[in-house]
């Protein structure tokens, strides 16, 4: 064995050019990994500013506008993904929890609240996420304990209602809506404000900041005893609970962790616009979150920012009547499910936050590190293999499995 | 090129295995408190009845677990075996009767409470979580030890570090101690059928059990794989748990267990000492039949 050990640890060949990608990546050491990360996310930062040609959306939408809005939504993605993605619970009611943060922040900042209070936006945002991270914990604590379509359906009535709600009481003022929503301060060195209304490139920085931020957080969550916990439930919820995992707890944690993140875009889309009245909350949004989750990749929260920027970005560029919209990403879906059913960054993530120093005690520094197999094994599970041995250099067709 | 363990355990000769292997177990032995000593009552199953509407799955069975021993459950296909490990775990809740570890009533217990009280189990069927490496799967199995919520994980506070650490030194010492170690980091539903089992038989250790409940791990083994297994499960015990098996393969079973339990249809036929039971003739009669007489 020891002579062939060196291409049996070599990683399977299988999830085509991404699934390439990632190994090659999880190759890189975490140094190497930020040097490649830091030049991307200084294209990132400085793309309104760039604004290049082809790429841009103008002159039809305002390109910062644009790449506000996708960091948005790619928040968004990122709350959703929790929930979708790592616990497995099918929410489609997910919008609601958008509009609470984005009424949080009208109502208690806006003149036009009947609170009449006009707290600046910071103090907002840690308001508005407790509101609706209690919002979640409301919606989860009775209807947790259903699974699978009954949750959905559940989480569906309640994005309906969330938006009900907005329509009919008198205080949240309906179509009028609310004006004058409190933004950021801060000025440039020259003294303009940073957060205008006009000139959204100040916000998509914030969002960008706050995007790298959760997903910062996020990582944190995945490789602990919590990720592997919503993991757990995710693939078999009786397995995972006659393993020790608390699932009802968890699964309680992934709906207030989502609709935090859900709050916090809201209160950022509430600032940005300036604007909030009961348009754009219905369940078709809630859909296309969903949709943005399921092309970037369920439970890859890289994939799914992926996911949530061609979401967005997309129709802005090509101009798209709404109403097709909803006909490209309902093809697009459909083919991709058919070719790629794991979504465009489809691959797993790692659980521990020791893994990499685990795996390279185990096998060795210089093997590339393996947290390979990323894609479901051709072999039917359960099936003896006799051919094991070269099991892991040999070509493993993705596909098949679950 | 940094050696790996596994190289660096290939290389070793005879001693330096035989060391390697006991730093292994005492790694993986369990290290909690246990109220009663060796040879003691450990599970107590009293007058457990379990009703599914008409049907009586379970009736008036009643049994103890040493501490320290291992139990064989045997009996004919729907005997209740496995609805007596479901119990026993909190899948099911008793019609009437109580199960007690350490003298703690498991009956009304949640069942995520039941396996940090001390019960583990694999399951007839495997059930492992797929999309996680052998590794994550066993490391599921020591969270249930785990104190880490998302306040701690999320600002990866020292507790959470130290709870990492060590639960992935453990994990990988599990991996070893049953024989998968090279297969650490692929996905678990890749692995091959007999180091799945293997695999489930680790998560469960992992959770640190008083008693480690098997169903059937022998279930689709050839007869090597079979004496592996029992071997396997000598070692588990040796190492200081106790062990519930149920299984059919009577090699395997005559092979391992210190006592054995039967039941058919429900009630409990005979309990002692594996030759006794063997040889006692409603055990004989509710395997093979009765003959007979007008």
């Amino acid at each position: 064995m020891t002579a062939t050990t060196e291409t049996e640890r070599a990683p399977s060949s299988s999830g085509g050019r991404f699934g390439e990608l990632s190994r090659w990546w999880n190759a890189r050491s975490r140094p190497q990994q930020w040097g490649l990360l830091v030049p991307v996310a200084a294209i990132i930062y400085l793309l309104p500013v760039l604004n290049p040609p082809i790429i841009t959306t103008e002159p039809a939408t305002s390109f910062p506008i644009a790449l506000f809005n996708a960091a948005v939504f790619a928040l968004i993605a990122i709350g959703l993904n929790v929930v979708i993605g790592q616990a497995g619970l099918l929410d489609l009611g997910y919008v609601g929890f958008f509009a609470i943060g984005a009424y949080s922040a009208a109502v208690l900042s806006s003149p036009d609240s009947e609170l009449g209070v006009r707290f600046p936006w910071l103090v907002i945002v840690p308001i508005a996420m407790v509101i609706t991270m209690i919002s979640g914990v409301i919606l989860g604590t009775p209807t947790l304990r259903l699974r699978g379509d009954y949750l959905a359906i559940v989480t569906l009535g309640f994005g309906e209602i969330v938006r009900l709600l907005a329509d009919n009481i008198d205080p949240l003022r309906g179509n009028r809506g609310f004006q004058d929503i409190a933004r950021p301060g801060g000025t440039y060195p020259d003294g303009s404000p940073i957060f205008t209304q006009n000139d959204a490139q100040g916000f998509y920085w914030l969002a960008v900041t706050i995007v790298i931020i959760v997903l910062f957080l996020m990582g944190n969550l995945e490789r602990s005893r919590v990720g592997r916990a919503w993991i757990a439930v995710r693939e078999d919820e009786d397995a995972a609970e006659l393993t020790g995992v608390p699932t009802y707890k968890f699964k309680i944690w992934a709906f207030a962790i989502g609709a935090a993140v859900g709050g916090l875009s809201g209160t950022l889309f509430a600032a940005q616009v300036g604007f909030v009245n009961n348009q754009r909350f219905d369940v078709t949004t809630s859909i296309l979150y969903l949709a943005a989750v399921v092309l970037g990749g369920q439970g890859n929260k890289v994939g799914v920012v992926v996911g949530a920027f061609l979401v967005s970005y997309i129709p802005d560029r090509f101009q798209f009547e709404p109403e097709y919209r909803f006909l490209v990403f309902g093809l697009a879906l459909i083919i991709l499910m058919i070719f790629r059913p794991q979504g465009i960054l489809g691959m797993r993530q790692h659980l521990l936050t020791y893994g990499r120093q685990a795996y390279q005690k185990l096998f060795g520094a210089g093997t590339g590190v393996a947290p390979t197999s990323l894609t479901p094994s051709s072999r039917p599970a359960g099936e003896p293999a006799e051919a094991v041995p070269d099991d892991r250099s040999g070509s493993r067709p993705q596909g098949g499995g679950e | 090129m940094t050696e790996g363990l596994l190289e660096a355990v290939e290389q070793m000769d005879a001693a330096e295995r035989a060391e390697h292997e006991a730093a292994v177990a005492e790694k993986v032995a369990p290290d909690r408190e246990i109220a009663v000593s060796a040879g003691e009552t450990l599970l107590a199953v009293d007058g457990l009845t379990v009703r599914f509407g008409g049907l009586t799955a379970l009736d008036d069975v009643s049994f103890d677990v040493k501490r320290g021993e291992i139990l064989g459950l045997i009996g004919p296909n729907g005997a209740g075996k496995t609805t007596c490990f479901n119990i026993v775990t909190g899948v099911y809740r008793p019609t009437e009767g109580d199960i007690r570890l350490e003298g703690q009533s498991l009956a009304r217990m949640k069942r995520y409470k039941i396996i940090q009280a001390g019960v583990a189990r694999t399951f007839q069927n495997i059930r492992l979580f797929g999309a996680m490496t052998a590794l994550e799967n066993v490391v599921v199995g020591t969270d249930a030890r785990h104190r880490t919520s998302v306040p701690g994980a999320l600002l990866r506070l020292p507790r959470h570090r130290r709870e990492e650490r060590e639960a992935v030194d453990k994990a990988m010492a599990l991996l070893e101690f049953v024989g998968i170690a090279d297969r650490a980091a692929d996905k678990a539903t890749s692995l091959p059928y007999g180091d799945q089992r293997r695999l489930e038989i680790a998560r469960a250790l992992a959770t640190e059990p008083k008693l480690l409940c098997l169903d059937e791990p022998a279930a689709g083994f050839s007869a090597i794989e079979k004496d592996a297994l029992s071997e396997l499960i000598l070692k588990i015990r040796d190492d200081g748990y106790t062990v519930v098996l149920v299984e059919h393969d009577m090699r395997v079973v005559l092979g391992v267990t210190d006592r054995l339990v039967v039941l058919d249809f429900g009630r409990k036929i005979a309990d002692g000492e594996p030759d006794a039971v063997r040889r006692d003739p409603a055990v004989v009669s509710a395997y093979l039949g009765t003959a007979v007489d007008e």
